[in-house]
C-alpha cells in the first residue's frame, strides 16, 4: 500500500531539514568548544581566571627566602601574625627583582594610625590603639618603636618622661 | 440526535485534555530536578568547596583589604568600583544608624560622632558571598557567570556581553561593570592566587585575621574551624542564595 504524501509536504520537510542543518551549524560554530564541560558554562573560562595577569603579592612565603632575619625579629612580638605585604604593600616585583626601590617603607604616623588610632569601632581587645593628638605629636612611630618589634622601644630617640 | 453528538465530543475532548495535562505535569514532576541547573554542588568531592570567614569583632577598619584588592585585581580607582570593601556602622543612643564606607575604606575611617552619643559601633567587611545558588548566576543570557568547581563565583570576560542582568540579580550590591571592558566585574576569590598555592589578596593582608577562608569539605580547614568555634551567620538567608560568606557577630542594623 502506497501512502500518499501531499507535494506540499515534501517541499515543507526539505525547507524544514534546511533551516535545522543550518541551525545546528550555526550552533556548532558558535558553542565554543568546551562548553558544558563542567556546567552550563565554557570550560575554558576556569583556565582563563586561573592565569588573569595581575598578581602583584607575592605571598609569605617568598618573603622569607631572603628575609628570614626580619622574620625572627617579628616572631619575637606582637606583630608576629602580620605578613610583610600588609605593611610594605605588593611585592611580586621587588622579590622577582630584589631592587629595593620596588618595595615601599611606609614611615608616616598616619599609617600607623590606620590600624592604631583611635576610633570607638575599633575594639580595644582587637588592636592596641593610640590618641595620635596626644602621644607625642611631631615624632615619628618609628623613631621610638620598631615596627617589626613595636615593644623594642629605641631608648636613644624616647620622650623625656618617656610614654 | 443533535444533543447525542455533543455530549460524545463533549466527553471526549475532556478525556483527551485531562490526559494532556496529566501527562504534561506528570513529566515536569519527574523532571523537577533536572530543571534546576543551578545551586547544586558538584559532584565530585576531590575538589575543594570553598567558603568565607570575616570576624566583625576582629575587623578594626584598616581598610588593609580593600586596598590590596583594588592593586592585585586591577580594579578601577574610582571610589566607586570596589570589589569588596568595609563598611562602618555606628548605632547610637537614639537608635539612628549611620552606615559610612568612604572609599570603601581604603582610606581609613574616623570617628563619626563624640563618644557619649555612640551607643555601639563596628566595621562590616562586605564582598561577594560565593553563594552555592548564586541568582547572578542563574540570570545570565549567555552562560559567562557561573559557579566554578570550587564553588567561587567568576565571570567569562571572553562571553561576557556587559548587559548588567548580573549586576541587577546580586542581593549584595558586589557586583560592578567595568567601565573600560564593559564587562561584569566582580571577586574572585583571587582565582589566579588559588590555582597557584596563593591566599587571597585581602586575607594575605589583613592584619588581625578577620578573614579566613578554606575548604568547606576538610574538617582541617581553617574556615570549618571558624564555624565550629564561633556563631556565624549569612547575609539575608531569607533569599535562599545559600552564601558561603560567614559572618561572626553580625548585628541585625548590618543588611
Amino acid at each position: 500500500m502506497k501512502i500518499y504524501i501531499p507535494p506540499q509536504l515534501k517541499r515543507l520537510a526539505i525547507a524544514f531539514a534546511i533551516f535545522i542543518a543550518i541551525f545546528l551549524l550555526i550552533r556548532h560554530l558558535l558553542v565554543p568548544k568546551s562548553f558544558g564541560e563542567y556546567g552550563w558554562y565554557r570550560g575554558d573560562a576556569l583556565i582563563d581566571a586561573a592565569g588573569l595577569p595581575g598578581l602583584h603579592y607575592a605571598g609569605q612565603a617568598a618573603c622569607l627566602d631572603c628575609h628570614p632575619d626580619i622574620d625572627y625579629l617579628k616572631q619575637q612580638d606582637v606583630h608576629s601574625e602580620i605578613t610583610c605585604e600588609t605593611c610594605h604593600g605588593p611585592g611580586l616585583q621587588h622579590t622577582e627583582k630584589g631592587d629595593t626601590s620596588l618595595i615601599t617603607k611606609p614611615s608616616s604616623r598616619e599609617f600607623c594610625g590606620s590600624c592604631h588610632s583611635m576610633i570607638t569601632g575599633r575594639r580595644k581587645e582587637a588592636v592596641f590603639q593610640v590618641d595620635l593628638k596626644e602621644h607625642n605629636p611631631g615624632k615619628k612611630c618609628i623613631d621610638c618603636h620598631n615596627p617589626h618589634q613595636p615593644w623594642t622601644l629605641n631608648e636613644q630617640n624616647l620622650p623625656e618622661g618617656g610614654s | 440526535m443533535d444533543t447525542e453528538r455533543t455530549k460524545s465530543s463533549r466527553r471526549r475532548f475532556l478525556k483527551s485534555a485531562a490526559t494532556l495535562a496529566g501527562v504534561t505535569i506528570g513529566y515536569r514532576w519527574l523532571n523537577s530536578a533536572q530543571l534546576v541547573v543551578a545551586g547544586e554542588e558538584p559532584e565530585d568531592k576531590s575538589l575543594p568547596w570553598y567558603g568565607i570567614g570575616i570576624d566583625i569583632s576582629k575587623c578594626i577598619g584598616c581598610g588593609n583589604c580593600a586596598k590590596a584588592c583594588k592593586l592585585e585585581n586591577d580594579v578601577p580607582k574610582e571610589p566607586f568600583f570596589f570589589r569588596i570593601w568595609v563598611e562602618q556602622y555606628t548605632v547610637k543612643n537614639d537608635g539612628t544608624v549611620d552606615i559610612v564606607s568612604p572609599n570603601g575604606g581604603i582610606d581609613g575611617f574616623e570617628q563619626r560622632f563624640p563618644d557619649e552619643e555612640i551607643f555601639k559601633s563596628y566595621f562590616v567587611p562586605k564582598m561577594c558571598n560565593h553563594c552555592a545558588n548564586a541568582p547572578c548566576t542563574q540570570v545570565c543570557p549567555v552562560g559567562a557567570t557561573f559557579t566554578s568547581p570550587e564553588g567561587v563565583v567568576l565571570v567569562d570576560s571572553k562571553y561576557c556581553i556587559g548587559c548588567r542582568y548580573c549586576i541587577e540579580a546580586c542581593p549584595y550590591g558586589a557586583r560592578f561593570l567595568d567601565p573600560v571592558k564593559k564587562i561584569a566585574n566582580k571577586c574572585t576569590l583571587c582565582y589566579h592566587r588559588l590555582s597557584k598555592g596563593l591566599d587571597p589578596a585581602c586575607m594575605e593582608v589583613c592584619p588581625t585575621g578577620a578573614r579566613v577562608y578554606g575548604n568547606l569539605r576538610d574538617e582541617d580547614s581553617k574556615i570549618v574551624a571558624f564555624q565550629k568555634e564561633h556563631i556565624t551567620q549569612v547575609l539575608r538567608p531569607n533569599l535562599n542564595t545559600r552564601p558561603k560568606l560567614y559572618y561572626n557577630e553580625l548585628s541585625s542594623e548590618v543588611k
